[in-house]
């Protein structure tokens, strides 16, 4: 097998404030290959946007930076790359689309002028040539009129094709690599399907890796090839989607199957995981999971489940599931 | 385009504005204890020059006819004529304008100039000795008697260096230029103490902005970042801000004037106050209120062409 | 502007801008009270033979062409001063949040008419629109503050009309107004009093703006009147003496930006702890 696109390992990304240390991000591992649309599940400050950021190098430095580990992209290790370097993967091989459209825009800059920005930088075209290129990108992601609208501002687009924009903005230097941070969270139900298939689509056609992050199962089953969930700023399971999502390990990642809308609408209600996801400032001991997980015995508490590869590429962190399964499994 | 619309019917919301002008000025000088007549025409009036100016201003008849009468004056062009000058005011007036919307522009452009760099340099570094260094400056700024100001700068630049002239409006376009120097300081200097207050304000949050985010994440430098994006979103408060601060800009540069000696309407105003030349009073008065309505009718359309989602 | 509350529960820590600034308006109240003891010299008693003199050991400011002490003008200066910016702040303070909170309230044509006016005060430039008062009255201090108090009121009204605007509708007086308590109990007892937040904020700001304009209108001849030790005037007849005597007109200027200082440190720590952002 050749090496992943992507390969982050170990990676820690760390908080001060007022002196203190804490622990944002905790030893993540996570690979994606060439042409693999990868979810990122969690809760908000679960640490799944912050992990993304560190990988762009674009943490704000004054309150977080990245304690260890490594994040290999194409063969380099961008967690010592120098800033200039950054500058050409940035947009140029790992481009990013971010939840809410509307405040990422420049809202005083035509859409197209933001487009053809990238194109100048990257590729040094001629204004003539970002021109045509960017109207192209346009009709590619499916805004009609495209030699119209390049002129238009943000505010006149309407949110599914402010998000199109993005995204034509994200791949105007054809990156290898596509970060969509919540893409859709923001869109109507219709409109987000449309984006999906958009996403989905485009890897079909440039052989694209997508990191998709979201906090949706019903997103990660209708576009994702493998999945990794994270908890309290650690990864508690990952494998392919497939997988995880039929036979979940992680009593975290049942929890979530079963909340979503699809799973419980003939129960008439909308069960949720009782209690509240941790803060950095007071992980709880052990398994960050165990004071909300009905399944924690004794060891939960003390001590942190390592990942344990269950079946191929399936691992978990689960004192109780993982040792279970895998004595099944050699069964 | 749509958006501009506003630029044909907006004149006509200023009209009661600009009546509410006239009835105050109207109403400050008919408050004047004294026989009218007497106070516009002077004390060395004649009978005759009586007669004409109670008819002229209809000064017989009740005090809302004579607004109206006032009114009428105001449509033809006559505000009346100068005790001190003896000749019209309104041809006093446009012969003073002269300097003193020279240093109005030129204030702000070198308000500008002095207001962008070092917000920038406060914005970028934000937090650091320069940042504090120029917040406490631009804060002190704002307790700088512009009078006080201008003989400090003629003190250094024109007593001690001899740069610059100390007083008068020079003759010729280069004269001009270098009488004008240090009364635009002195009033750029007091009106960039408020932009860079507010610059760096809304350059710091245009710098941690969505919008810039994504710029870093397309691999954009800082520097184009700035520039790019976070310059043009933060000019655009600044522009309303100018519109606001054109009443004390105005004010600023009546004191300016007298400091400096300029033949400008600010200095018109004030000796029209010492000689008790009301007309005079009453004229300026009224020209700089209607100046400044327009400036911000001027700033609204500005704002609009900078900002694409403003809707006036 | 938005307005918040502190918690009395919690120990405050005061902003650092607020401590600086209360220091500074404190040292100047000092002076103002205790002229009479710290000051030197008489503020007002010619020397002839002792004119012009620069700064020295006798004179710490120098003396000015009537050889009178510049450094004990200054300080006699600071009562003028102080007082002219406390005045000239509290009648359009008084003015300005009554008829904003009446307008507020009441709304319907008696907002109307209010808004207009202030409109067309706001339309007039501050300084220009005063100094026609000012005209009209006849120079002096008590022309000032009236034409302070006609013109100033504007900014007060405006500010706490938006605020009344807002508690109006907020869940406080409603609850207040179905348990059946009057129109003036509610205006007073529970909008004003939160309202008036930003208003004392900005009075702070406010207070350099009036000081700054006083020694304007008497720098220009219009305010206070010679021989009385006021920074403005000692600024106006020092002009003349710049070739010679530049301490004349330097040093009270300075006390100007000193006071100013305090106070807009004073409103920016003030801002900074009740959470009322310009």
């Amino acid at each position: 097998m050749s090496a992943p696109l992507l390969d982050i390992r170990d990676l820690s990304i760390e908080a001060h404030k007022d002196g203190e240390r804490l622990g944002i991000v905790e030893r993540v591992s996570f690979s994606v290959a060439t042409g693999e649309i990868l979810g990122l599940v969690g809760e908000s400050g679960s640490g799944k946007t912050v992990t993304c950021r560190a990988l762009m190098r674009l943490l704000p430095t004054r309150s977080l930076r990245i304690s260890g580990g490594k994040i290999e992209f194409a063969g380099r290790n961008l967690v010592t790359a120098s800033e200039a370097e950054m500058r050409h993967i940035r947009g140029a091989r790992i481009g990013m689309i971010f939840q809410n459209p509307a405040s990422h825009l420049d809202p005083v800059m035509r859409i197209g002028r933001q487009i053809g920005e990238s194109l100048v930088l990257h590729l040094q075209m001629s204004p003539r040539e970002a021109k045509a290129q960017t109207i192209e990108l346009l009709r590619q992601v499916g805004i009609p009129d495209p030699q119209r609208r390049a002129d238009d501002f943000p505010h006149q687009f309407s949110g599914g094709m402010r998000q199109r924009a993005m995204i034509a903005l994200a791949l105007a230097c054809s990156p290898e690599l596509l970060i969509a941070d919540e893409p859709t969270t923001a869109l109507d139900v219709t409109v987000q399907a449309q984006i999906l298939r958009l996403l989905v689509e485009l890897r079909d056609k440039r052989g694209l890796s997508i990191i998709l992050i979201t906090h949706d199962l019903g997103v990660v089953a209708q576009t994702c090839d493998s999945v990794a969930v994270m908890y309290a700023g650690r990864i508690c399971e990952k494998g392919p989607k497939r997988d995880v999502l039929a036979e979940p390990l992680h009593p975290y990642t049942s929890r979530l199957i079963a909340c979503q809308p699809s799973a419980s609408a003939e129960a008439g209600l909308l069960p949720s995981i009782p209690g509240q996801p941790p803060s950095p400032s007071a992980w709880p001991s052990g398994c960050r999971f165990h004071p909300r997980c009905e399944r924690a015995i004794g060891l939960c508490r003390s001590s942190a489940p390592e990942l344990v590869t269950v079946r191929s590429n399936h691992v978990a962190a689960c004192h109780v599931t993982a040792p279970a399964r895998l004595a099944d499994e050699a069964a | 385009m749509d958006r501009f619309r506003f630029v044909l019917y907006r004149p006509l919301q200023l009209l009661p504005v600009l009546l509410g002008i006239s009835i105050i000025t109207f109403v400050l000088i008919r408050s004047i204890p004294g026989d009218p007549a007497r106070l516009l025409l002077g004390t060395k009036s004649t009978p005759e020059a009586i007669a004409r100016i109670r008819a002229q201003f209809g000064l017989d008849e009740p005090l809302w006819v004579q607004y109206l009468y006032f009114l009428k004056n105001l449509f033809n062009g006559e505000m009346g004529t100068s005790i001190l000058y003896r000749i019209d005011v309104v041809r006093l007036i446009g012969e003073r304008i002269g300097p003193t919307l020279s240093l109005v522009l030129g204030s702000v452009i070198l308000a500008i100039a002095i207001a962008v760099p070092l917000a920038t340099a406060a914005a970028r570094n934000r937090g650091s000795l320069i940042d504090h260094t120029i917040r406490i400056i631009s804060t002190a700024g704002l307790g700088f008697p512009a009078f006080w100001l201008g003989i400090m700068l003629i003190i250094l630049f024109s007593v001690k260096f001899d740069m610059f002239p100390v007083s008068g409006y020079g003759d010729g376009f280069a004269d001009r230029l270098h009488h004008m120097v240090l009364p635009c300081l002195t009033v750029a200097l007091a009106l960039s103490a408020v932009l860079t207050r507010n610059l760096r304000a809304s350059m710091i949050a245009e710098l941690s902005s969505d919008h810039a985010t994504a710029a870093r994440a397309r691999g954009l430098p800082e520097g184009m970042v700035f520039w790019r994006h976070v310059l043009p979103n933060s000019l655009v408060p600044t522009i309303n801000l100018l519109a606001v601060n054109i009443g004390w800009l105005i004010g600023g540069t009546v004191v300016v004037e007298t400091v400096f000696s300029l033949p400008g309407m600010g200095q018109l105003l004030v000796r029209g106050i010492f000689t008790r030349d009301y007309m005079v009073v009453q004229g300026v008065a009224m020209a700089f209120a209607c100046a400044a309505v327009l400036i911000n009718f001027l700033a609204d359309i500005l704002t609009a062409a900078a900002d694409p989602r403003v809707k006036i | 502007m938005k307005a918040g509350s502190i918690s009395l529960a919690m120990p405050v820590r005061l902003p650092v801008p607020l401590i600086l600034g209360l220091c500074i308006i404190g040292g100047a109240v000092i002076l103002a009270l205790f002229a009479p003891f710290i000051a030197p010299y008489d503020p007002i008693l010619q020397d002839t033979t002792n004119t012009l003199k620069p700064p020295s050991r006798a004179h710490p400011f120098g003396t000015d062409n009537f050889g009178r002490d510049v450094f004990s003008r200054v300080i006699w200066g600071t009562r003028v001063d102080l007082q002219m910016g406390l005045i000239g702040v509290l009648f359009p303070f008084i003015i300005g949040n009554t008829i904003g909170a009446i307008s507020g309230y009441v709304g319907g044509i008696v907002d109307t008419i209010f808004m207009r006016i202030v409109d067309i005060v706001l339309a007039f430039p501050f300084l220009v629109l005063m100094l026609a008062i000012i005209a009209i009255l006849g120079p002096g201090i008590g022309s000032f503050y009236i034409a302070m108090a006609l013109v100033g009121w504007v900014s007060y009204a405006r500010l706490i009309r938006a605020q009344t605007l807002v508690l109006k509708h907020s869940d406080f007086v409603t609850a207040a107004r179905s348990l059946g308590f009057s129109h003036g109990r509610i205006m007073f007892r529970h909008i004003v009093p939160n309202a008036l937040v930003a208003s004392i904020v900005f009075s702070m700001s406010d207070v350099v703006l009036v000081i700054l304009s006083g020694a304007a209108v008497s720098y220009l001849g219009l305010g206070v009147q010679p021989p009385t030790a006021e920074w403005g005037i000692m600024i106006a007849e020092g002009q003349n003496f710049i070739t010679t005597a530049w301490w004349i007109t330097t040093f009270p200027g300075l006390a100007i930006v000193a006071l100013a200082f305090g106070f807009s440190m004073m409103a920016d720590g003030l801002g900074e702890l009740l959470g009322v952002r310009e």
